[in-house]
């Protein structure tokens, strides 16, 4: 099996650990002297540069949350001056603001040098074709992969996500052996291939590396058989650098996380307690070696573990476990992110509805379809048909534009969406992983 | 006459018409017209009863949408042409009609009507002399 950085990714652990050290009181000057945010966080708690001298003092720094990169929209905890920035990238956030995340020049050959390890990780090299099948744009995905698929020399199809017959014909004609996308997506992908007739003997595919979203080992099971390939998870998140931050080997027992850049922490998500070896909890981040958006603590709201145990790879870097849910309510909808709140946000721009709802998740033929039921407000209830359709469609295209997800809105009655029972069951999610 | 009519916001599935129904059914309300207009997910039941605010009451306490509108009630021969006539006398000065329905009463019939201007029809009809009806005169029905 091959390891792009043998160096790194199989470097003995008491050696990682002074890498680890070193790296994070580098990060910590430069976060206290670069980001006033972070350096009245520190100031309030007493802490200066010089009381972090090893990997051991990260617990006595504070955490950062998807909150945090909200209240500095856009910049504000960007530690480099704009002029050194060479790249932005934006996720879903709520109420219409976006996380944001910049990257220097390094930054982005990190990344690269990150994608590379995972797709060698997939077992892809300089002969592979790569088609890259996330999106391209804000998203990190499309272009996260693409940086590391150039950098291990495979050739690049940046295809972009759908259109589902020219992935199909694509990944014929030019001989595509890797494919990345979300796991749901190939799942489609493969339904589509036997739709189309071609026999699976013309297609060239070997691998897959799929993420963005939750996924089962049955999941799993099942896109290895039908498109006949290994398919390997890995997992990112823009906030930390996209993907890249983890990425499971050939072995496929857990996700091999870049700790020389990315320093992993499992903690209770309610007393904030970091938890022992082994147990599950919420996965927070510490970058080592960004430049733009360096982030202390970042806590991912992930849920899972962390395997230190050495793995038959050769590799010494910790797996974590699949992500075995989350500790917020976030949902992931065909890889993008969003928050029962940012629905209802749109809702309370809209007079005519009240902002009782319920958001009903599902599968269908592999892809997640979303249903919003919502109750007309009593008052805007003017017993005419054509208003009411007209009242659904403005409410689908709001919902769409400041979600960019396409939601189907069905108007319901008031007794549907109970709301005696305290909490409000505002996520009905029937997907079965 | 313009006239109150009860209109009850229903989602299109098996048994919501009945639910309603029973609700009014056991304080004995009469129904002395009733007509549903529905899509494929949710429809409008539109009722008109002697006492609507008491209707109401009763579907708002099982937490129904309901709402008050106003239609016009009309009464003609109960022939085809007569609905036609009436028709044309709205059309030709360009008020639509948003939903209209009818029952026959005898050798009459009683259409209601919702009209783009309720009031603006009112006069065009009482102007041609077709005869309007009172919510009074409904219930002696």
């Amino acid at each position: 099996m091959e390891i792009w950085n043998r160096h790194f990714e199989c470097m003995d652990r008491e050696e990682l650990r002074k890498v680890q050290s070193e790296r994070l009181i580098e990060t910590v000057e430069r976060i206290y002297f670069n980001v006033p945010y972070y350096r009245h966080k520190m100031q309030e708690s007493g802490l200066g540069p010089e009381k972090i001298r090893s990997i051991d003092d990260l617990r006595k720094l504070p955490f950062t949350t998807k909150q945090d990169l909200r209240d500095n929209y856009p910049f504000g905890l960007f530690a480099v001056p704009m002029s050194e920035i060479v790249r932005i990238h934006a996720s879903s956030g709520t109420t219409g603001k976006q996380t944001v995340v910049g990257y220097t020049r390094n930054d982005i050959s990190t990344w690269s040098e990150v994608m590379a390890r995972t797709l060698t990780c997939a077992g892809a090299n300089r002969h592979d074709f790569i088609q890259i099948a996330y999106g391209y744009g804000l998203f990190t995905g499309g272009l996260g992969l693409h940086y590391g698929g150039e950098k291990i020399g495979a050739s690049v199809i940046p295809i972009s996500g759908g259109n589902t017959q020219r992935q199909i014909q694509i990944m014929h004609d030019f001989g595509s052996t890797v494919l990345a996308c979300t796991p749901s997506y190939a799942l489609y992908l493969a339904e589509a291939m036997l739709e189309s007739g071609i026999s699976r003997n013309e297609f060239r595919l070997k691998a897959g590396v799929f993420g963005a979203e939750p996924w089962t080992e049955n999941m799993r099971r099942e896109i290895e058989d039908k498109l006949m390939i290994k398919a390997i998870d890995i997992y990112g998140l823009s906030e930390v650098i996209g993907p890249g931050v983890a990425s499971e080997c050939l072995v496929q027992e857990g996700l091999h996380i870049s700790e020389d850049h990315f320093y992993p922490e499992i903690i209770d998500p309610e007393t904030l307690e970091v938890l022992p070896e082994g147990e599950v909890g919420e996965l927070v981040f510490t970058t080592l070696t960004k430049e733009g958006l360096p982030l202390i603590r970042y806590r991912t709201r992930d849920l899972t573990r962390l395997n230190f145990g050495r793995c038959k790879c050769g590799r010494t870097m910790v797996r974590m476990d699949k992500c075995l849910g989350r500790s917020d309510d976030m949902l992931i909808i065909r890889g993008v992110n969003l928050f029962p709140s940012q629905v209802e946000s749109v809702l309370l721009e809209m007079s005519e509805i009240k902002p009782h709802y319920q958001l009903i998740v599902d599968r269908v033929n592999n892809l997640d379809t979303l249903e919003l039921k919502v109750e007309v407000d009593e008052a805007f209830f003017l017993d005419k048909i054509s208003q009411l359709e007209t009242l659904r469609m403005k409410l689908q295209d709001n919902l769409q534009s400041s979600l960019g997800l396409g939601i189907k809105v069905s108007l319901v009655e008031p007794k549907i969406l109970e709301r005696s029972e305290g909490k409000a069951k505002r996520v009905i999610d029937r997907r079965k992983y | 006459m313009i006239i109150p009519q009860l209109s009850v916001f229903l989602e299109n599935k098996s048994g919501r018409l009945t639910d309603v129904l029973e609700v009014l059914g056991k304080e004995s309300i009469r129904i002395i017209a009733l007509s549903v207009a529905d899509t494929s997910e949710f429809g409008i039941l539109r009722l008109i009863v002697p006492d609507p605010d008491k209707a109401r009451a009763l579907l708002k306490e099982q937490l129904f949408t309901v709402n008050i509108s106003e239609v016009i009630s009309v009464v003609t021969p109960n022939e085809a042409r007569y609905y036609a006539r009436l028709l044309r006398i709205l059309s030709d000065i360009d008020i639509s009609v948003e939903y209209t329905y009818a029952f026959p009463h005898g050798r009459d019939a009683v259409i209601i009507l919702r009209c783009s201007n309720n009031d603006e029809a009112v006069k065009a009809l009482r102007k041609n002399d077709l005869q309007l009806i009172s919510m009074k005169e409904l219930k002696e029905l």
